[in-house]
């Protein structure tokens, strides 16, 4: 560790140490100044985000048939909750949609749309139905087979989702193309080739700035999953330089921090990211490493979000609750049926790590067959999942 | 098609959300007529929903929340209706607090609404934030003499019904049974006093000295004789107060019953008054029935059903009376003929509860805390 970065760490330290614990539910009170802040929006009206979708609420106001500008918003209000990590945006875009939606056959464009936000939500099977229809109705539509073969990756229908990327060399832009096969490819077998044509494609003209961070993203975790940790460093800290506020590489960095051992740096990463429930998990998971008081504050904090989570009904984002249960509270038990759970929602790397770490923990082996058996029928090509597996005394032989 | 592509490509994978989705919580409690509510509102859904950062400055302060507070409680309170045996029950004014979530700072509305008849069945619909936010869900507590239902709101299911009496009779007879045995049992004034008459019970009085009775039988009839006065006097009081037809100030009754324990534990000491215990009990019983009437004040009486609720706890109270007597009566008489008995514990027992309850005798009537119980 360099000079700069034990500096750094020495100060957030303190910081967490001497910061109070975090607001929690008690008993509501009169505050006593008018000037007292009790609440700060992600997002200031003045924010040319917050501009855009004001004018496009107004617009909509005044013209409440607009399919156009109602699609427009809800587009902006799904973007919106992707960089602010807030599903609430997710639920304002769906509102906007129900005029439409609420008809015997919606416009695709609107079904699109709401595909997109039961895939956030985790209804992969309704989203994947709204993409039927869309692609019924319009089989060049290049968004809704991206959409249908990422919503098949979470799942680990990799077959399907390779065919669904297909169309896209005709109806897209071939790095769009081949990042969406290069990705799928890249978890089932074939990592160095797809790193390989990831990397060329980067060189690439005419690739926004969200296409570059996507890319790179991918690159990154391909990286770490064979190993190359050096490669998967410098395309992480390349994606962080776009300036793209991102919370899903946020999480993916620190996870890559805490997977080498860097817990100061994930301290130092994440120490304002605290609303945040899976960056708050992340932090947490770092302040238990380093021993620092902070981890219990932050802890009974997680308990009580996962609580008030549950109070909604039927849990989706379980992948999370799981890892908090299995490193913080060390309920093995527990923390294996949530990785259970998950498991028949979604099967993404972390879903299975998640899955066999658990059951290593709570002894029950037998609980991580059917992980072993899907990563082997798919050839999932991860370096901590094989190790994991060694594990197992069962799998040695 | 390039636009959307971009689109598409940066939702490909699911962020790690920072909370969970939009949600309120609405806590309705029942008592007949009226129905107490606390709503907790995010600030930020209303700040959505009618804006609440005048400046702009992306902070929402305490003095902006404060000056609309009238068009959060229109806003919010047009957007619930309940109803009750098919009948409005209106709103009063709200007052407005705040409290903090785990996911940030939510307004607090503390309502109270008044329905023209006692609830029977109450039927809430919900319509909050639906039209600006279709994920958003109501988290409904609904409360009825303790009994806590809860239900969710969701745009598709905006209205819930709910019956009241049948969850009540049975519920509410069982629930004011248990309060009356805990009464009794956690009033450790009430089982000292019926302890310091119960002790010379199984013992009698012959040529001046202490002689155990000679069958269980006596002993039995003696405490039953004892117990039954005690009953029937603050069964008389008991109802008497609940009813509204005699009241005291509960510090005069408070006093008074330490006082009966004291005035219980020192008459074991003199033979003349332990011949008169079945009167002592029904005296002071009807103190203590003052007693019992303030805790059945304190849970709150429905008015439908005073009746049920006044036997049902009384009945508790007997319950609970009994199961001290029943551990008592075969121990004692066991122990009846021992000179541990005659001398240890009926002379320093009744000392000691006549020392304890001097104490509360003081604290009662000078309002002092002198025993930490």
């Amino acid at each position: 560790m360099n000079g700069i970065q034990t500096l750094s760490w020495l100060i957030a330290t303190g910081w967490l140490t001497f910061s109070g614990p975090s607001m929690t539910s008690g008993e509501p009170f009169l505050p006593q100044q008018d000037t007292q802040v009790l609440e700060r929006l992600s997002v200031k009206a003045a924010d040319p985000i917050a501009r855009e979708i004001r004018a496009l609420r107004t617009g909509l106001l005044h013209d409440p048939q607009n399919l156009n500008v109602a699609v427009s918003l809800a587009t902006k209000l799904i973007e919106q909750s992707r960089s602010e990590g807030d599903p609430r945006f997710l639920g304002q875009a769906q509102a906007v949609l129900v005029p439409w939606l609420n008809r015997p056959t919606p416009p695709s464009s609107t079904l699109l749309l709401r595909a997109m936000i039961r895939q956030h939500a985790h209804e992969f099977d309704l989203a994947l139905a709204d993409l039927d229809i869309v692609l019924s109705l319009q089989p060049a539509n290049g968004q809704a087979w991206l959409t249908r073969a990422s919503t098949y990756q979470v799942q680990g229908r990799y077959e399907e989702a390779r065919r669904a990327c297909q169309p896209l060399l005709r109806l897209a832009r071939r790095h769009v193309a081949l990042t969406c096969l290069g990705d799928i490819a890249g978890l089932s077998g074939q990592a160095t080739t797809s790193r390989e044509m990831l990397t060329a494609r980067l060189a690439g003209y005419g690739i926004s700035v969200r296409e570059r961070l996507w890319i790179l993203t991918i690159l990154a975790e391909m990286a770490a999953r064979t190993g190359d940790a050096s490669a998967a460093e410098k395309h992480f800290l390349d994606a962080r330089s776009l300036g793209v506020k991102d919370h899903y590489l946020l999480a993916a960095y620190a996870d890559f921090l805490l997977d080498h051992g860097r817990a100061p740096e994930v301290v130092t990463l994440l120490q304002h990211e605290t609303r945040a429930d899976g960056l708050l998990l992340r932090l947490t998971l770092a302040e238990q490493a380093l021993h620092l008081p902070a981890s219990k504050n932050h802890t009974a904090e997680l308990t009580a979000r996962f609580a008030a989570g549950r109070e909604r009904g039927p849990r989706v984002h379980v992948r999370e609750e799981a890892r908090f249960t299995l490193a913080l509270l060390h309920d093995s038990q527990t923390a294996l049926t949530l990785a259970q759970t998950n498991w028949e929602i979604q099967k993404e790397p972390w879903d299975a790590r998640l899955l066999l770490e658990t059951a290593l923990a709570s002894g029950s082996h037998h609980a991580a067959r059917p992980v072993i058996v899907w990563l082997r029928t798919n050839h999932v090509e991860d370096m901590r999942l094989q190790q994991l597996i060694a594990q197992f005394p069962e799998e040695r032989s | 098609m390039r636009l959307i592509l971009t689109l598409a490509i940066l939702l490909l994978s699911t962020p790690a959300w920072a909370h969970k989705p939009s949600d309120s919580l609405l806590s309705l409690t029942v008592q007949d007529d009226r129905i107490e509510g606390r709503w907790d509102i995010a600030l930020r859904d209303l700040d959505d929903a009618i804006g609440l950062d005048a400046d702009g400055d992306g902070a929402i302060t305490w003095g902006e929340v404060r000056s609309t507070h009238d068009e959060i409680a229109a806003y919010a309170l047009s957007r619930l209706t309940i109803t009750s045996n098919e009948t409005h029950c209106p709103t009063q004014a709200p007052r407005h607090v705040i409290d903090h979530h785990t996911d940030g700072a939510y307004a607090v509305l503390l309502f109270t609404m008044i329905c023209p008849t006692a609830i029977e069945t109450l039927q809430a619909d919900y319509r909050l934030l639906f039209d600006l936010d279709a994920q958003h869900k109501g988290l409904l507590r609904l409360t009825h003499r303790q009994e806590t239902t809860t239900a969710i709101f969701s745009q598709e299911s905006p209205t819930h019904q709910f019956t009241l009496s049948e969850i009540s009779m049975w519920g509410q007879a069982r629930q004011y049974m248990h309060e009356g045995i805990w009464h009794i049992w956690l009033g450790y004034d009430h089982v000292l006093f019926l302890l310091a008459l119960l002790l010379p019970a199984v013992l009698r009085r012959v040529g001046g000295r202490w002689e155990p009775t000679p069958d269980f039988l006596s002993a039995f009839c003696e405490v039953l004789a004892i117990v039954t006065a005690f009953t029937m006097a603050h069964s008389i009081t008991l109802g008497l107060a609940t009813l509204g037809l005699i009241a005291l100030p509960s510090r005069l009754v408070e006093s008074a019953i330490a006082a009966s324990v004291v005035f219980a534990g020192i008459s074991n000491l003199y033979p003349v008054l332990v011949q008169r215990r079945r009167l002592v009990a029904f005296f002071f019983g009807l103190i203590h029935g003052f007693g019992f009437a303030s805790v059945l004040s304190d849970l709150g009486l429905p008015r439908g059903s005073l009746a049920l609720s006044l036997v049902s706890f009384n009945l508790g109270v007997e319950i609970g009376q009994l199961a001290i007597v029943a551990m008592f009566l075969p121990l004692a008489y066991g122990l009846r003929k021992s000179w541990t008995y005659q001398r240890l514990v009926l002379v320093s027992g009744s000392l000691c509860i006549a020392a304890l309850a001097c104490a509360w005798l003081i604290e009662r009537t000078l309002d002092l805390k002198l025993i930490p119980l």
